[in-house]
């Protein structure tokens, strides 16, 4: 009964947003039966589909742990976009400097590395710096709220623009190779290369980059759920998210709670920066989001802020990212940006159903 | 440094903080009520996209001004059902609103003038004018709002209702004020403002509309809000604050050098208005006190 109840409003959330969009569709011109049925039909038919549909899930689930890590401890965390841009740079920096990253400026090879470190190192290394710098990203608005109470929504968002900036001028003045028109760092050494699926299961086509760091994202879905569920740690950390005075009362620290949730939440974040640099492009790239960050949000929700949840509807925004490519090549008016019209309406009717589910949902006032 | 700290500086910082101070006083309405409004960007976007495609489809700028404040009031009608009738969490149904803004526009811009990047540019004699120099009309216009919104917030037995229902909606309601129906309107009003502070950008400040082109303002405009402790005359303050530093870093690039000889890189300049609001936010927020009843729905009691 209360399971229904947890997925009943979720679905009917989607299910109107369909409706609205469909509306919208319409005015714009196009059909939307024809364009839903891109938008869903691409993801499923085969190996490759299937493997692009996961692969495009698997920054969500980062993300969206992370906003829902965050959520359950009353905080909203807009800055996972700032988050996962800052960790992959960091990943990418590492996997130069340590990587034995020989550049080729105009004909003369540079050695722009300290370290030629072997793979069973250098990975780890990469991950860690790619955790961490998401981590610390995330808990400089935790520390802000908790010390001087300003909002962790205003400054998670300027974070987001400074993290961005900041990583932007790293690259475009001390780590793109001189001449390269692309705002992209020079690639990681090899020995930081994480492999791809496809060279374990043959039956995946070679194109598809699903990699490793998919099986990394379902084993965080393990751990924040036995983190926040069966360990003390997590109890304190919910508890402030319920009702803070009561947890403050039991003594718990709100504070330190508050530090703590956005620490793990900018570390889950930075986690995309693994699988996006190691992974697939073996380079940082500036604008290599899909605004993952900000989807996440759409994922926790829609997930009711639990990992199992979070994992099935990264699996739906993996389908719509995977038949947004469709949609914006074969139907004549609508563009991709379907996808955040979409987005923006299932997090406003999820956001309305919640007074018929009668939880209370966040419950930290500005 | 006298090069830098001209009448053109001042003349830009007013510019910058047009927006500021619509999108500020709008967030004043709203929260003064007792509804959090993390929507302005997104009311800012109406505005600004609404602003440019009505403008260089009639080629009257007012008439542009007009339906811009016209869809930021709409768009607010919907968060505030949102927020009023389904008592949803008010900081996610404001970022909702705030998505829905980076897509719909672009959505709807690539439908019919087959762009998403952005809407056609404006001829230059249809945008909104200036008067003495080189400030706007609209700038006149968000000058002169601010004693209004004072006098309407301070001096109006609307205001009072306004200000009861957001600090202490049970005791307004025993008085007989309708503390949903006073949310419902200043809610508008604000959706109303902020819309016009985002289609003075689009119809003012440049020729047309881009993708995001509000760049955070709306949330900018809210840091100076609470920075105002949501009262009318500091928040122009707060604004000019804030498009002083934004005219400033527009005016030092190229200007200020490194020691090395080198300019500043832009990214730097970029990201000074973003450091500066959480500066501002945690060095002052805790002086401030926000209306009592804010971010809490009202239920009235059986």
């Amino acid at each position: 009964m209360n399971i229904a109840r947890e997925i009943i409003w979720p679905i009917i959330a989607v299910i109107a947003a369909f409706v609205v969009g469909g509306v919208v569709i319409l005015i714009l011109g196009d059909n939307p039966l024809a364009a839903y049925s891109l938008l869903l039909s691409n993801s499923f038919g085969s190996f490759r589909d299937i493997g692009w549909t996961l692969h495009y899930a698997t920054p969500l689930i980062f993300t969206g742990l992370a906003v829902a890590v965050a959520f359950r401890c009353g905080l909203l965390n807009i800055g996972a976009e700032g988050q996962l841009y800052v960790a992959a740079f960091a990943a990418a920096w590492v996997g130069i400097t340590f990587g034995g990253r020989i550049v080729d400026v105009f004909g003369t090879k540079e050695d722009w590395s300290l370290a030629s470190l072997p793979g069973f190192l250098l990975v780890p290394l990469c991950m860690f710096a790619a955790i961490a710098a998401g981590a610390i990203w995330g808990a400089i608005p935790g520390v802000l709220k908790a010390k001087f109470g300003s909002h962790e929504v205003i400054n998670t968002i300027m974070l987001n623009f400074i993290g961005i900036a900041l990583v932007g001028y790293l690259t475009q003045y001390h780590y793109k190779v001189p001449g390269d028109p692309i705002q992209q760092t020079a690639p990681i050494g090899e020995a930081a290369q994480i492999p791809k699926l496809n060279e374990f299961l043959g039956f995946l086509p070679y194109d598809v980059p699903l990699n490793v760091s998919f099986l990394l994202a379902l084993l965080m879905c393990v751990l924040v759920y036995s983190f926040l569920w069966k360990t003390k740690w997590g109890y304190e950390l919910r508890a402030v998210g319920e009702n803070p005075s009561a947890a403050e009362y039991g003594g718990i620290s709100t504070r330190k709670q508050i530090i703590i949730a956005m620490t793990i939440s900018g570390g889950l974040a930075g986690m995309v920066g693994i699988g996006e640099v190691l992974g697939k492009e073996h380079e940082f790239e500036s604008g290599f989001s899909a605004e993952w960050g900000f989807l996440g949000i759409a994922v926790a929700l829609l997930g009711r802020n639990h990992p199992l949840g979070v994992l099935i509807a990264a699996l739906f925004f993996g389908v719509l990212l995977r038949g947004q490519i469709f949609v914006d090549a074969f139907t004549p008016r609508v563009s991709k940006d379907l996808g955040w019209v979409l987005q923006a309406i299932i997090i406003l009717f999820v956001a309305c159903f919640q007074i018929y589910t009668r939880d209370k949902g966040r419950s930290t006032a500005v | 440094m006298s090069e830098i700290f001209t009448f053109a500086l001042l003349f830009a910082a007013i510019r910058s903080a047009t927006p500021l101070i619509f999108a500020g006083l709008g967030g004043l309405f709203s929260e003064r009520s007792g509804v959090i409004n993390i929507a302005l960007e997104g009311m800012m976007l109406a505005g600004a996209f609404t602003g440019a495609v009505v403008t260089f489809e009639t080629g009257n700028p007012y008439v542009g001004l007009l339906a811009g404040m016209l869809s930021g009031g709409v768009l607010a009608f919907l968060y505030a059902i949102a927020c009023i009738r389904f008592e949803a969490d008010q900081v996610v149904a404001g970022m909702a609103i705030n998505f829905l803004m980076i897509g719909l526009p672009s959505l709807v811009s690539g439908a019919i003038y087959d762009s998403a990047g952005s809407t056609p540019q404006i001829d230059k004699a249809d945008l909104l004018p200036n008067l003495l120099n080189s400030i706007s009309i609209a700038s006149i216009g968000a000058f002169c709002l601010v004693p209004l919104t004072w006098y309407v917030i301070y001096k109006t037995p609307f205001g009072l209702r306004l200000r009861a229902a957001g600090e202490n909606p049970g005791a307004a309601d025993a008085a007989g004020v309708k503390v949903l129906g006073m949310r419902y309107v200043a809610v508008v009003i604000s959706g109303l403002l902020a819309a016009a502070g985002g289609a003075y950008l689009s119809i003012g400040q440049s020729s047309l509309f881009t993708i995001s082109m509000t760049a955070g303002r709306g949330f900018i405009a809210l840091a100076a809000l609470i920075l105002a402790k949501w009262r009318p005359l500091p928040v122009l303050l707060a604004c000019l604050f804030f498009g002083f530093t934004e005219a400033l870093t527009i005016q030092i690039q190229g200007v200020i050098k490194l020691p090395s000889g080198e300019d500043i890189p832009v990214q730097f300049i970029q990201m000074i208005p973003y450091v500066l609001t959480i500066i501002v936010l945690a060095g002052f927020i805790g002086t401030s006190r926000a209306p009592k009843a804010l971010g809490l729905p009202y239920r009235k009691e059986n």
